[in-house]
């Protein structure tokens, strides 16, 4: 029981709090732009590298850092869609779609153009022990942190979304963005906002990648399927349902690796990513709305 | 022949061969995205499918991955679509009637369920390493007559699949297609069963890339994972098809070797480059990036700027009986 849950539940509720992380983008771009962003996962690796920037530039610690590449990472999302998704807005969604597509490749390249194609670590050489919690359970502490910083940005969009006057209309456009409009909401200010949160949301995601196990230029784009099947399992446009989606995903990937019958594993370790993209398929197939009712785009 | 002269119509050759190649996987995803509308975002797994059937069924024996059934070339490639076509067709099944984004997630997540199997399945497959030795047909003549005949034989696939599909395109067949993409709810009133249609266009379009990539492992020789990344397999792809003009089969073969000439020209430019002292030889990695960057960024423009591509589709308007 201890090994199932050192080896596997702990390590899929880590990676699932990554991909509730990045959802949560991925599911209010889709809400309220109304296109499937394939650049979220080179989002989460630009943001990556540029907490990594920040403290090897300044010697900040990771604690000042992180909002920083935050921060940054959202206003880089909010000229990215000026530029290259703004023009599209009256286009079917395809053509977005496309758009994003080809601005992650350009994200992806430009890492690997200033930052090179090699690896990076926020902390190189150190390595951090799990700490025995109760008798037998053994965590590590950064795992720990991580889970804390993910239901701390969780609980923080909770009261965006719920208390402020910019996340109820953002709610109020994913729900019916004609109708939004006509109420008199400022639709191009919401979608700022989302952007920012967006953004902001997948670069916390990739520095957790990043101190997970090390920053790759292809890191967040080999996370955009994992974290689409989150936004869908969870229902689109639902914040909540995506950060349900990631956690499930997560654990779901971790778990079928389990030796549930006999010794061996049930499903080898390396179809863990195709677990992810099976439960998409799915989901996609026999409940598109997703587990919390998402709405279904035609 | 001047060795430079000779060294220049080899890379021509090279050039018109994958140029060919690529331009068979476009005019296949015509016939999905152009004529029908269907957003396939899973070339790179049709393409990987097709390849590592066209080997697995011509290599010699090797105790490193499935083979040794030593079947011609021509026996392969039809294999290699065969198969394509009956897993599209299964994917179809599940799929078809998923729309516009969804599809694209769906069809992107099968790709890479493909590729993934692959990887993992090295008795078949060899994994990462891949499968060499791959029998390339007309190997056997003296160079570089053997050669220039595979680049005829790729270019001639090219025309046959040209004429094939320009008749596809103007037939009443094709024109269902276009009522399809261009307005579904006014072509299923009209009596069409839309996603009968789109599940003929999804198969014909993944057998198409099967071909083109049972012929790529052909030409290389050799085919790894590392070959059939998205990011040559089908990001290359569809821009090549966007910057040509989807919908336009003329448009879909010049962006195919256009966007090809200027991939593998500015590798070359860069070695120049190098070797001219304008960038340090350790900058040659770096400038790999930047040609993505920069097909990435022209992508972002055709979009803008040129929404019809070089060759716009043509609207034939239809005359009154």
């Amino acid at each position: 029981m201890l090994i199932f849950i050192n080896d596997y539940l702990i390590h899929g509720i880590v990676i699932g709090s990554i991909y509730a992380l990045g959802a949560v983008g991925v599911s209010l771009v889709f809400g309220n732009l109304r296109f499937a962003n394939f650049a979220h996962g080179s989002l989460m690796t630009i943001g990556a590298y540029f907490a990594l920037a920040i403290m090897h530039n300044t010697g900040l610690p990771i604690m000042l850092a992180l909002p920083l590449a935050m921060v940054l990472t959202g206003l880089l999302c909010v000229g990215l869609d000026k530029a290259f998704i703004r023009p599209f807005r009256a286009s079917a969604t395809i053509i977005p779609l496309i758009a994003s597509f080809g601005l992650a490749l350009m994200i992806q390249s430009a890492v690997q153009m200033i930052w090179g194609p090699g690896m990076h670590a926020y902390f190189p050489g150190q390595i951090t022990r799990p700490v025995e919690i109760i008798e037998g359970l053994r965590v590590s502490p950064r795992h720990m942190w991580m889970v804390a910083a993910a239901l701390l940005f969780m609980l923080a969009l909770h009261l965006l979304l719920t208390r402020t006057k910019i996340g109820k209309a953002m709610r109020a456009m994913a729900d019916n963005a004609e109708l939004a409009r006509l109420t008199g909401i400022d639709t191009e200010r919401v979608i700022v906002a989302t952007w920012l949160i967006a953004g902001a949301l997948a670069c916390a995601a990739g520095v957790m990648l990043g101190l997970d196990t090390q920053l790759r230029p292809m890191m967040g784009f080999e996370l955009l399927l994992p974290i689409f099947a989150a936004a869908i399992v969870g229902g689109i446009g639902q914040p909540y349902g995506a950060m349900a989606g990631g956690l499930l995903i997560g654990i779901a990937q971790e778990l079928v690796s389990y030796s549930w019958l006999g010794t061996g594993p049930l499903i080898s370790p390396s179809y863990k990513e195709g677990v992810a993209f099976a439960i998409m398929v799915l989901v996609l197939l026999i409940r598109p709305s997703g587990i919390f009712r998402g709405r279904v785009y035609s | 022949m001047d060795p430079a002269l000779y060294g220049y119509m080899l890379y021509g050759i090279s050039l018109l061969t994958v140029g060919g190649i690529y331009a068979i996987l476009v005019l296949g995803l015509n016939i999905q995205w152009g004529m029908t509308g269907i957003l396939n975002v899973g070339i790179a797994g049709f393409f990987a499918i097709g390849a590592y059937t066209g080997a697995i069924l011509t290599t010699p024996p090797s105790p490193n991955h499935l083979g040794g059934f030593g079947l011609p070339v021509p026996v392969a490639m039809v294999t290699a679509m065969v198969l394509c076509a009956i897993i599209a067709w299964m994917v179809a099944r599940l799929c078809i009637r998923l729309r516009a984004d969804y599809l694209a997630i769906a069809t992107i997540g099968i790709a890479e369920i493909f590729r993934l199997v692959i990887k993992v399945e090295i008795w078949a497959t060899n994994g990462a390493r891949g499968i060499h030795r791959i029998p390339k047909p007309f190997e056997g003549l003296p160079e570089p007559m053997n050669q220039i005949a595979f680049m005829l034989m790729i270019l001639g696939i090219v025309l046959v699949l040209y004429l094939l599909l320009e008749r596809a395109f103007n037939s009443p067949w094709g024109r269902v297609m276009i009522a399809i993409r261009e307005n579904e709810p006014a072509a299923k009133a009209a009596g069409k069963d839309s996603d009968k249609f789109r599940t003929q266009a999804f198969v014909i379009g993944c057998a198409i890339m099967g071909l083109g990539g049972a012929l790529m492992s052909q030409y290389l020789k050799f085919i790894s994972p590392a070959a059939t990344e998205p990011l040559i397999a089908t990001f290359l792809v569809w821009v090549m098809l966007i910057a040509g003009g989807s919908g336009n089969n003329r448009g879909a073969i010049l962006g195919a070797f256009l966007l090809w000439t200027i991939w593998s020209g500015t590798e070359i430019l860069a070695g120049w480059m190098a070797r001219m002292g304008l960038i340090g030889s350790d900058m040659l990695t770096q400038v790999s990036y930047l040609r993505v960057f920069l097909i990435g960024l022209l992508l972002q423009i055709v979009l803008q700027k040129f929404r019809g591509g070089l060759v716009p589709e043509r609207r034939v308007p239809m005359k009154a009986k």
